[in-house]
């Protein structure tokens, strides 16, 4: 994989190697066989693995999740996509209560290794529905692990492991940053709930993950022409978190900033602020402070960029940090 | 012509739809699939014949009888305070019983929480099935080791973990079958309507064992339907058939002509077993609110034990040393039911944090040792 791939080519890739490396894993979804899907995440893939492996499934995502839970119980390995953030809620329930559930259910007697591959967020002038940042409510139900990559390089390395775990893991693809090249390594380099420090700095740590790494990674390069040193730390893994690495990072700049387009009322910033002052207390100059969408309904596309966070509210965020 | 009078000729145009076109059936009573009558006369269906030996009929009786003991002892059991709840089959033991045993090794079910009779013929542990209804577990049977999964509670849930692991089968090219059981009141959920699409379009080998026993708690089936259940199948694109869900024999011969056609490569078909829901639908509910006494009267009198019982004595098939035998086999099933809940230990409060995931998860890990150290912290108290 030499040279500069796409974050879309990256995930193709690990899907595909996944396919070969193990003939139980199996791709369920709505047009991801002849289109490709239509972020064409699955290229290629039906043609070159068949539709016993690539499956176009009817239109209902509790049908495919549902479906899925019983080829996994059947001893497949599935990989499901859901169209768009906005369509996973009509499965709800067989992801909250069945899937998440069911290791647990059947005391450890059953694996559930399904990973369920959503695009998620906003940023690309869509129509409704198809802009959502839920993660929260997937973090917030044990037996499920909820990770969202923010590279090519993680992309790839991390959908491979999303799918060897024999947990359910629900897997947040920044959408808006599908076209987003990078290089990728010859080897995952950390584990799939291991935090990654993108951008070292002293002055203050910004949180994130996803869509919103680049723009913390672009708003610590403007901090810089002013002499100031951010950090940014890219979660990577919203369930389990990886508060180690979060803790070492806090205590050392004394100052934290939590970025998602989520809502942040109940949001994932909320339950960061909430451990990380626990955690940090004695180290912290200033309250952890949260930067994210309103508690509003995701709005119509010729606003969006009033909702999401940017450069200036990180900043502006920061600069309150930096002033108690 | 005005527009008044226009929508007053469409409106009395209105009852010549062609009968093809009416959506509602309820006007015809549709066939029943019948071996077995309330009687106990055996009689023959051209589609479904069914031969038995007098061993295999007593056997079924004995699966009927030991049940229902079951059933009334885990009653009784939840009266006495040992069990917080129980879902009776009480009038459902042949629908049961008929499929159960229609079942190969390698068949797989997929239950609601009320086949207690599907997991006798599966040789699942009758105390397996009390541990949830006691409060110490979730289920937590291996459901690999009989090929029975474990309880679904949220209603039609389970009828996409049939047909997914159905697609499995097929994939595998064995010729195992699936059975999917829910009851009327499911009939109306998406995931079950989700699951006849997955299974047509796929030709997925599972069954749908729908048990209409007229009852969704309080709600009767027209609740649900205007057309027969059975005929769900239909726009789906596959048969459908309404068996005597009191017939034990029927329920077999139907069953087994459906796993058959299933397995070998013709799809799903959905069987609703026509029965009734002769207790409360679990022992918190009271039907006294919403039936009437004389609609369970009349359903006493198509017993599915009785009939049977009829049949092995009006034939000479079983005598009385069998069904002396048979009481005191059920008395033996209901002492070691008593005695096996009320032994059953409350486990360990670090259950919760067990099997949450299958591999490490950091802040499960964190929070168990938060709360095995506050736990022990009591523990040191006692010491002083």
């Amino acid at each position: 994989m030499a040279g500069q791939l796409s974050i879309a080519k990256a995930l193709n890739d690990a899907l595909r190697k996944s396919l070969e490396n193990d003939p139980k894993t199996v791709l369920m979804g709505e047009d991801i066989g002849k289109l490709g899907g239509v972020f064409r995440i699955t290229d290629g893939l039906q043609k070159d693995f068949g539709e016993g492996r690539v499956i176009d499934t009817p239109l209902a995502e509790s049908g495919i999740v549902g479906t899925a839970i019983g080829l996994a119980l059947r001893g497949y390995r599935p990989v499901v996509e859901i169209q768009f953030d906005g369509f996973v809620y009509p499965a709800f329930d067989q992801i909250v209560s069945q899937l998440a559930k069911m290791h647990a259910r059947a005391l450890g007697h059953v694996k559930m290794p399904v990973t369920i591959r959503i695009p998620y967020a906003g940023g690309i002038g869509a129509v409704e529905h198809h802009s959502e940042s839920h993660e929260a409510y997937f973090a917030h139900t044990a037996g499920l692990r909820v990770v969202s990559p923010s590279s090519a390089h993680d992309a790839h390395w991390m959908l491979r492991q999303a799918i060897a775990s024999d947990d359910p893991v629900i897997f947040l693809e920044p959408k808006r940053r599908y076209w987003d090249k990078g290089e990728i390594g010859p080897a995952a380099d950390l584990a799939l709930h291991d935090a990654r420090i993108v951008r070292p700095g002293t002055d203050a740590t910004l949180l994130a993950y996803g869509p919103m790494v680049k723009v913390c990674l672009e708003a610590a390069a403007a901090a810089e022409e002013d002499g100031r040193r951010l950090e940014v730390v890219d979660l990577r893994s919203l369930s389990p978190v990886d508060f180690t690495t979060l803790e070492e990072s806090v205590k050392r700049t004394g100052r934290a900033v939590v970025v998602h387009e989520a809502p942040v009322f109940l949001g994932m910033g909320a339950e960061l602020a909430a451990r990380l002052t626990e955690r940090c207390f004695y180290h912290l100059e200033a309250p952890v402070l949260r930067v994210g969408g309103y508690h509003a309904p995701y709005p119509p596309s010729r606003v969006e960029e009033a909702f999401l966070p940017d450069l200036d509210r990180v900043l502006d965020a920061v600069d309150r940090a930096l002033a108690y | 012509m005005t527009v008044k009078s226009t929508a007053r000729a469409r409106k009395k145009a209105a009852p010549g739809v062609p009968d093809t076109l009416r959506a509602t059936g309820t006007d015809a009573q549709p066939e029943l699939v019948q071996l077995l009558t309330p009687e106990g006369e055996r009689v023959e269906h051209p589609d479904y014949p069914l031969t038995t030996t007098p061993e295999e009929l007593r056997a079924l009786y004995r699966d009927l009888v030991l049940v229902r003991r079951f059933d009334g002892e885990a009653t009784a059991l939840q009266r006495q305070g040992e069990l917080g709840l129980w879902a009776s089959l009480l009038g459902q033991e042949a629908a049961q019983v008929g499929s159960g045993r229609a079942m190969r090794t390698g068949d797989y079910a997929f239950p609601t929480y009320r086949e207690h009779g599907v997991a006798w013929c599966r040789d699942v542990d009758p105390l397996n099935l009390l541990g949830m209804f006691r409060g110490v577990n979730h289920g937590g049977w291996d459901p690999n080791e009989k090929n029975f999964h474990l309880y679904t509670i949220v209603i039609g849930a389970q009828a996409l973990h049939a047909t997914g692991y159905a697609m499995g089968v097929s994939k595998d090219g064995a010729d195992d079958a699936v059975i999917a059981y829910f009851g009327d009141g499911a009939s109306s959920q998406g995931d079950v309507n989700e699951a006849f699409t997955f299974a047509s379009v796929y030709n997925a080998p599972v069954v749908f064992f729908c048990q209409n026993n007229q009852w969704a708690i309080s709600e009767p089936t027209t609740t649900q339907t205007k057309i027969p259940l059975y005929r769900r199948a239909s726009g789906f694109g596959f048969p459908g058939v309404r068996v005597d869900g009191n017939d034990v024999l029927a329920c077999l011969a139907v069953t087994r002509w459906a796993l058959d056609h299933a397995r070998s490569g013709n799809g799903p078909v959905l069987i609703e077993a026509f029965t009734y829901r002769m207790g409360a639908h679990t022992t918190s509910d009271d039907p006294t609110r919403y039936r009437a006494t004389e609609e369970t009267e009349a359903w006493k009198a198509k017993d599915p034990i009785l009939r049977l019982r009829t049949l092995l004595e009006k034939e000479g098939l079983a005598d009385e040393e069998f069904f002396t035998a048979i009481d005191a086999e059920s008395e033996r099933l209901g002492l070691r039911v008593r005695e096996g809940v009320r032994g059953m230990p409350d486990p360990d409060p670090t259950l919760i944090f067990d099997h949450v995931y299958s591999e490490p998860h950091a802040l499960v890990d964190e929070e168990r040792a938060e709360y095995v150290e506050y736990a022990a912290s009591f523990e040191a108290g006692e010491n002083h």
